[in-house]
């Protein structure tokens, strides 16, 4: 643009101006630290909604539980220091820590825990996890320091479920304020949220455990995928834990300035079939679905190459996990021979309804090209979540859809024949049924590979892969989680080089 | 002029009763229920409608739209299903954002466009209106975003002058607020100022062929004496007018932009809460859009009547 144009001139004149107006660079002993994120969560509560991004902001930073998720996904004490179980695995006693107060200075006792339970299983509970407290009889304080759980029957999950990110503990005086203002007990202290742009949370002067290296830390919300590369690149976000576009990793892998940490979630990726509508109610119809899948270039068209490939519900880092791959491995010809025998060699047509993330919209035109080559023909369309939730979910109107199951350890949907994919096997289901009332490890993990093995060789669902955190950061910020065994951004161990 | 204005304000109401009937409805078609939304994949039914209550969901259509303007008549927009704080404060929240970006977008683009165009019609055919009519036509087509990504690659990653995006609010100072402002102003204002410039010419060639320059250059003025004192007047009302709609569309339009800038604007309010289901802040938002075009509007309407007497003696009782 080498014209004398006025327009151009003023630019230019204009953007001189103001560059020339910038400060310049601070160096000190960084003790703050910003974080992108994709999506800004609705609000704080972590009890009363799903949205991930809840707990990404608040989970370990300003609200705990009684147990945690420790980085590997582990459950480790939190505001209960140690627990017993008695015999018939019925009543849990938990000894709580001692001296922990709430941002807003009150003391944190049992009555609190018990008063979080409660409100969590209540018959108006607006908890996206009821689930978690089903089995839960009864609650009870007896002193300020121990808190009495007592069950309808033995649940192995107890102290996993109450590590979950909705079993957090809130005060009666405060709860209701969680939605814009949380008071927590955790080592950080929220402090503002400019809405649509950024929360600011600092350290809390006052933890009762081992307190937080950074003085504050800011979470700032970043949907674009391009402006999220840009705000990594000018140095205005430190750190993009869920890096949004895969694309772009090559580009901070060689640059010095970052690191890239490709990590595991909960995520288990599957296409899912709807049990109940002809053809998918044939086996050999799913059967055939699951060899025509070839799951290597999904991974690498859609998610560049992220992602580890899965044969059953269940991720691949956990100790109980089986290797099924074989059982659906890709194999067009066999495909089309189980099409053939199940009565439909001339292939059929059914829907394929997509939700907005890249996995779903990318992965699914990759899976509609490999299932045309064995004759099945699919209407693609793309949802909102929103309407995803209606019609998918909810109204089960659908033959196929795409999403991720970022629940941690959630096997047992497949026990409940009216979720979508409407499963309905009465083994299965007797098996999470016993599981529940099973504490020893070893026998949990035997019942779990068991019921690995049982959807998979039901082909329920095209299992397809587990989810990669690809996260980029500052190659000078030490401490991140490099996996999300829940959805969390724990900072407490965060400190700069 | 007291007729006419009344008759426009007896059609501004209407408008505004027809908008929000038409907003409600095609809001409330649209499938997808706030409160499983909000509660995923792993609510029991139980507790989605324990949350449809608590939200006012299980009421009726009628009643609910019948609340919903009724409370804006009080000047109540209700309070947003998933933020759970007063629409009233959001959109303020926004506003803060939005109408200093708008009018910053729009200072520039009329800074560009002015000289620009009058440049171009005063020396019509010249190397100068050649250029500027090419350059103009580029920014017309330039998508407003792609330049906006040109601008954050240049002067954010490259140079460093100015963050990527984001607002760190007015708190820290109008400076800091107006630089953050600056790279999504321009990218607003280019291809609008483009529009402008070409409108600027047009109107001005217009003019300028007009009897009554004629007769003003026949009374002794020089080309740039009857320019400034009778064709630049007459030429600016499509000016007017085009810079009036921009700035309804800067308002609420530049949600694009908001996006590659991360700014948490109103059109991103918009956009966050369609797709969140947040009804109550969409049919709220949108409303108030309507009706600061209806207003604009009836301001330019009035204006018109001002400053053309043929339109007041039509109506003259």
């Amino acid at each position: 643009m080498r014209t004398k144009n006025p327009a151009t001139l003023s630019i230019v004149a204009a953007c001189c101006l103001a560059g020339a107006l910038i400060s310049g660079t601070v160096y000190a002993a960084k003790t703050d630290l910003v974080l992108g994120m994709q999506l800004e969560p609705p609000n704080l509560d972590p009890t009363a909604g799903a949205a991930a991004a809840i707990d990404e902001v608040v989970y370990a930073n300003i609200f705990e539980g009684l147990t945690r998720f420790g980085s590997d996904g582990s459950v480790q004490p939190a505001l209960a220091k140690s627990w017993t179980i008695s015999d018939d695995g019925l009543v849990y006693t938990f000894t709580l820590n001692t001296g922990v107060k709430f941002h807003d200075g009150s003391n944190f006792d049992a009555q609190d825990a018990k008063f979080s339970l409660d409100r969590a299983r209540s018959d108006t509970s607006t908890n996206a996890q009821k689930q978690l407290f089903t089995g839960i009889s009864s609650v009870e304080v007896t002193d300020p320091e121990t808190l009495v759980i007592t069950l309808n029957k033995p649940n192995g999950a107890l102290l996993f479920n109450l590590a979950w990110g909705d079993a957090i503990v809130v005060s009666p005086d405060s709860f209701d304020k969680a939605k814009t203002a949380p008071v927590g007990t955790g080592p950080f202290v929220f402090s503002r949220w400019v809405q649509g742009d950024r929360i600011e949370i600092t350290k809390n002067p006052d933890y009762w455990g081992k307190p937080a290296k950074l003085e504050k830390a800011t979470f700032k919300f970043i949907s674009e995928p391009t402006a999220a590369f840009a705000a990594l690149m000018a140095g205005d976000v430190d750190a993009f834990p869920v890096y949004p576009a895969p694309e772009n990793l090559m580009q901070f892998e060689a640059d010095p300035r970052f690191n890239v940490v490709v990590g595991s979630t909960e995520g288990e990726t599957i296409l899912s079939t709807n049990n109940k509508q002809p053809p998918f109610d044939n086996k050999l119809v799913r059967q055939a679905l699951a060899h025509a899948i070839d799951r290597k270039s999904i991974i690498d068209g859609a998610m560049f190459g992220f992602g580890t490939p899965i044969g059953t519900h269940f991720a691949p880092h956990n100790p109980a996990y089986v290797d099924l791959l074989d059982n659906s491995a890709y194999d067009p010809e066999k495909a089309k021979a189980l099409l053939k025998e199940a009565g439909m060699e001339d292939g059929f047509t059914t829907t394929l309804k997509l939700p907005p993330p890249s996995y779903a919209r990318r992965g699914g035109e990759i899976i509609a090209a490999q299932l045309r080559e064995v004759g099945i023909q699919t209407e693609i369309s793309n949802l909102e979540w929103a309407q995803w939730l209606e019609q998918v979910f909810r109204g089960k109107d659908y033959g196929l859809t795409i999403v991720s199951h970022t629940e941690p350890m959630d096997i047992g949907i497949y026990a409940n024949p009216e979720y979508y994919f409407q499963y309905d096997n009465p083994d299965f289901q007797q098996l999470m049924t016993d599981l529940e009332e099973v504490a020893d490890p070893d026998k949990r993990t035997e019942m779990l590979q068991s019921g690995q093995r049982m959807i998979s060789e039901d082909y329920v669902n095209g299992y397809l892969f587990q989810l990669a955190k690809t996260g980029v950061a500052n190659s000078d910020i030490v401490g991140l989680w490099e996996n999300s065994p829940t959805q969390a951004n724990d900072l407490t161990a965060v400190h700069w080089k | 002029m007291v007729r006419y204005a009344f008759k426009r304000l007896i059609s501004l109401a209407l408008t505004l009763l027809v908008a929000s009937v038409v907003i409600f409805v095609a809001i409330e078609v649209v499938p997808g229920d706030p409160a499983s939304y909000m509660l995923g994949l792993n609510a029991e039914p139980a507790t989605v409608n324990a949350l449809r209550e608590e939200l006012g969901l299980n009421v009726s259509k009628p009643a609910r739209y019948l609340n919903w303007v009724g409370g804006m008549l009080r000047g109540d927009f209700g309070t947003s299903y998933t933020y759970r704080t007063p629409v009233a404060d959001m959109i303020a929240d926004r506003m803060v954002i939005s109408l200093p970006l708008a009018l910053y977008a729009l200072v520039l683009s009329t800074l560009i466009a002015f000289p620009a165009g009058i440049l171009a019609a005063t020396r019509r055919g010249s190397f100068a209106d050649v250029s500027i009519m090419g350059v103009t036509q580029l920014g017309v087509a330039i998508p407003n975003f792609w330049f906006a990504m040109l601008l954050v690659l240049f002067f954010a990653i490259k140079l460093q002058w100015f963050s990527a995006g984001g607002f760190p609010g007015w708190e820290d100072g109008v400076f800091t607020g107006l630089k953050a402002l600056t790279l999504p102003a321009i990218a607003l204002a280019l291809p609008q100022a483009s529009i402008l410039a070409r409108v600027m010419r047009s109107s001005l060639l217009d003019t300028l062929d007009e009897d009554f320059i004629r007769t003003a250059r026949a009374k002794g003025l020089t080309a740039n004496q009857s320019l400034w004192r009778h064709a630049l007047r007459n030429a600016l009302i499509p000016v007017l007018t085009i810079i009036g709609l921009q700035f309804s569309f800067l308002l609420a339009g530049a949600i694009i932009i908001e996006n590659v800038f991360f700014l948490p604007g109103l059109g991103r309010l918009i956009f966050q809460s369609i797709s969140q289901r947040d009804l109550i802040v969409v049919e709220s938002v949108v409303m108030l859009l309507v009706f600061a075009v209806v207003v604009v509007t009836f301001i330019v309407d009035m204006a018109y009547a001002y400053a053309d007497p043929r339109l007041r003696a039509r109506y003259a009782a």
